[in-house]
């Protein structure tokens, strides 16, 4: 089933007197439960694609179908609709909330959807437990390592059950091992189904997925798919 | 977002910056207190002349001799130099006036008190037994002037408590004789004790029938008739009538000043409550000041929570819902320091009456109210801006910015 349907997708900014073209007429299909990394050099446009996809940013032109619907002509409430209900996001700096807890941070989503309490409290300890974390549910983000605060954020991140998982260089800020441990734990999302898409410099993390995407001044350079992807690579 | 979560979200984001929140809460703080204070004040000040006034005597309609006389109650004004003095017969004429309920001369001046020994000075004034009534004066014994013909001089007199004091100690003064001028009088009676009041100290007082006195001063002028209208509303009849009356009596020279007490409590009444009012106006800036200032606080806010709004906007949340978070937290913040100024002003007022016990420094409601309602509607009216420019942040450049 397709998930996202991008045609000829176009991201202009205006910058003084020179329209730099971030996104040049992409046409892109990615079918739910995939695994794609993004790669490309720094400038290549894979941020700014990332942003389209999780309806940060407004493509100046062209079309993005999620899950069939148009989504670039609904209304900006109706836009953050989406994103609570169908994306999730994971950053490089993880993006806690730091006067909030482990516990809290994780709730956030739901809290701003108007989820009940009971409801939020009950799903938050399922998501603790599920990301390790039941230890450290009062803690606040200074108080957790790198690696619990990036398990803290895609608890948060995939708390909604969103359709997919958007991850802006998701191991950037950790050590080798601890990276790893995230990666494996995004993996096993999407082995019960999520979509992820990691964009990242890192070829080695790239290299796992089932299918990388190379951009390139705005284009796409080239989409290699590889059948069975998540055969242990080691980085 | 349920509203009890964005109250609980707001309360959070404000206490995790404690010293802006702090210095925003004590601004609009000062800015309330100041208006409770100062009213409190202004309204103190009114209430004490207000009370002083009435403490004279009620629906009060004054005759001064003299036509320019502006209503000062200096006694040297007793001494009269108009061509036509008051006199008992004038202020006898005045009980015809169908709105005139009571009349008491009063003639005023200075004697020499004397008993057992002790001399002092004091202000005597003569009057009749209707000046009790007038003046709402209290007994503490004995009884107040008789029901007499006014030219009769008994020889009896009614002392202020000071007085009393002062010439008798510790001894029963009611049936004593003292010597006031020339003349032996017997005490009949002791004034309670007023404290101070306006115009003159009742509590150094010696009263003595209004002939008597005229003989004592030997002079037969009064240095007013204190009239007392039939009710409240009677008291401008009062006054044209008892003009009229003197006028007549006077070959139809108007040479006399009525002045009703109504009157003059009315002026500094409106004097008074538009000082209030001005103090209140004034201190009221310093709420503006103190808006502008939640305004700065929630501005560096949103600059500070850049990255919050992002990721919140990128969790779902909706331009509404962080505008709501925003001004939650201003109106928060105004909320608080206006509770805080308005228990911090009602302190300094009750420190005030606790100093002052006579003056009553109570905050007028209306400037509560005000006061109160202001800080609140600054504080929102201020937070739009920010809110408003939190909930058009740019997610992805929020983002990128952390």
């Amino acid at each position: 089933m397709t998930l996202i349907a991008l045609a000829a997708i176009e991201r202009v900014f205006h910058l003084g007197e020179t329209d730099v073209h971030a996104l040049a007429r992409i046409d892109l299909t990615i079918a739910a439960g995939e695994y794609v990394a993004v790669v490309g050099p720094s400038g290549s446009g894979k941020s700014t694609l990332l942003n389209l996809l999780g309806l940060l940013d407004q493509p100046t032109a062209g079309t993005y179908h999620l899950e069939g619907r148009d989504v670039t002509t609904l209304s900006p409430d109706e836009q953050a609709e989406v994103r609570s209900r169908r994306i999730g996001f994971v950053f490089q700096s993880f993006h806690l909330v730091p006067r909030l807890t482990a516990a809290e941070n994780i709730a956030l989503p739901m809290m701003l959807d108007g989820i009940p309490v009971a409801v939020r409290e009950q799903r938050v300890r399922q998501a603790l437990l599920d990301f390790g974390l039941d230890k450290r549910a009062n803690h606040r983000p200074d108080e957790l390592s790198g690696g619990q605060r990036q398990r803290v954020a895609i608890a948060r991140a995939t708390i909604m059950q969103p359709a997919m998982l958007l991850a802006d260089e998701p191991t950037g800020n950790l050590d080798r091992a601890t990276g790893e441990e995230v990666i494996h734990l995004l993996e096993a999302l999407n082995a019960q189904g999520m979509t992820l898409i990691v964009v990242t410099h890192d070829a080695t993390l790239a290299a796992r997925a089932g299918r990388q995407i190379m951009m390139e001044d705005g284009r796409v350079k080239s989409d290699v798919s590889h059948a069975a992807s998540t055969a242990s690579t080691s980085a | 977002m349920q509203y009890s979560d964005i109250l609980r979200f707001a309360r959070d984001a404000a206490t995790a910056y404690p010293l802006r929140t702090l210095l925003s809460v004590l601004a609009m703080a000062i800015g309330v207190a100041s208006v409770v204070l100062l009213t409190a004040l202004g309204d103190g000040a009114r209430r004490y002349v207000v009370g002083q006034f009435s403490s004279l005597g009620s629906n009060l309609v004054i005759v001064l001799p003299g036509r320019s006389a502006t209503g000062g109650v200096n006694p040297a004004n007793g001494i009269t130099t108009t061509p036509r003095d008051l006199t008992v017969d004038d202020a006898a004429a005045l009980l015809r006036a169908p709105a005139v309920q009571r009349v008491a001369p009063l003639a005023v001046g200075t004697s020499e008190i004397s008993a057992g020994g002790r001399v002092r000075e004091v202000v005597a004034a003569g009057s009749t037994a209707s000046f009790m009534a007038i003046r709402n004066f209290q007994l503490a014994q004995g009884r107040f002037l008789p029901e007499d013909d006014w030219r009769s001089s008994a020889p009896v007199a009614v002392i202020g408590m000071t007085i009393r004091n002062d010439i008798f100690g510790n001894q029963p003064a009611v049936g004593q004789l003292i010597r006031l001028g020339d003349r032996r009088v017997r005490v009949i009676g002791v004034l309670k004790s007023t404290g101070q009041g306006v115009g003159m100290n009742t509590d150094e007082l010696v009263i003595v029938p209004v002939a008597l006195a005229q003989a004592l001063f030997n002079s037969n002028t009064l240095f007013r008739i204190m009239i007392q209208a039939r009710g409240r509303e009677q008291i401008g009849a009062a006054k044209v009538q008892a003009t009229a009356i003197i006028k007549a009596r006077h070959g139809g020279e108007e040479d006399v000043t009525v002045i009703t007490q109504d009157a003059v409590l009315a002026t500094f009444d409106k004097l008074l409550g538009a000082l209030t009012a001005a103090v209140a106006g004034i201190a009221a800036i310093s709420l503006l000041v103190a808006g502008v200032l939640v305004m700065n606080v929630m501005l560096v806010a949103v600059t500070q929570r850049k990255a919050e709004i992002g990721l919140m906007k990128a969790l779902g949340a909706r331009g509404s819902t962080i505008r709501q978070i925003f001004l939650t937290e201003a109106a928060m913040l105004s909320l608080v320091g206006a509770v805080t100024g308005y228990l911090l002003g009602q302190l300094g007022s009750l420190v005030l009456r606790q100093l002052f016990p006579v003056f009553p420094a109570y905050a007028p409601g209306w400037a509560v109210a005000a006061a109160l309602m202001t800080a609140l509607v600054t504080g929102l009216l201020f937070g739009i801006l920010p809110a408003r420019r939190a909930a058009q942040l740019d997610p992805v450049d929020a983002l990128m910015r952390h």
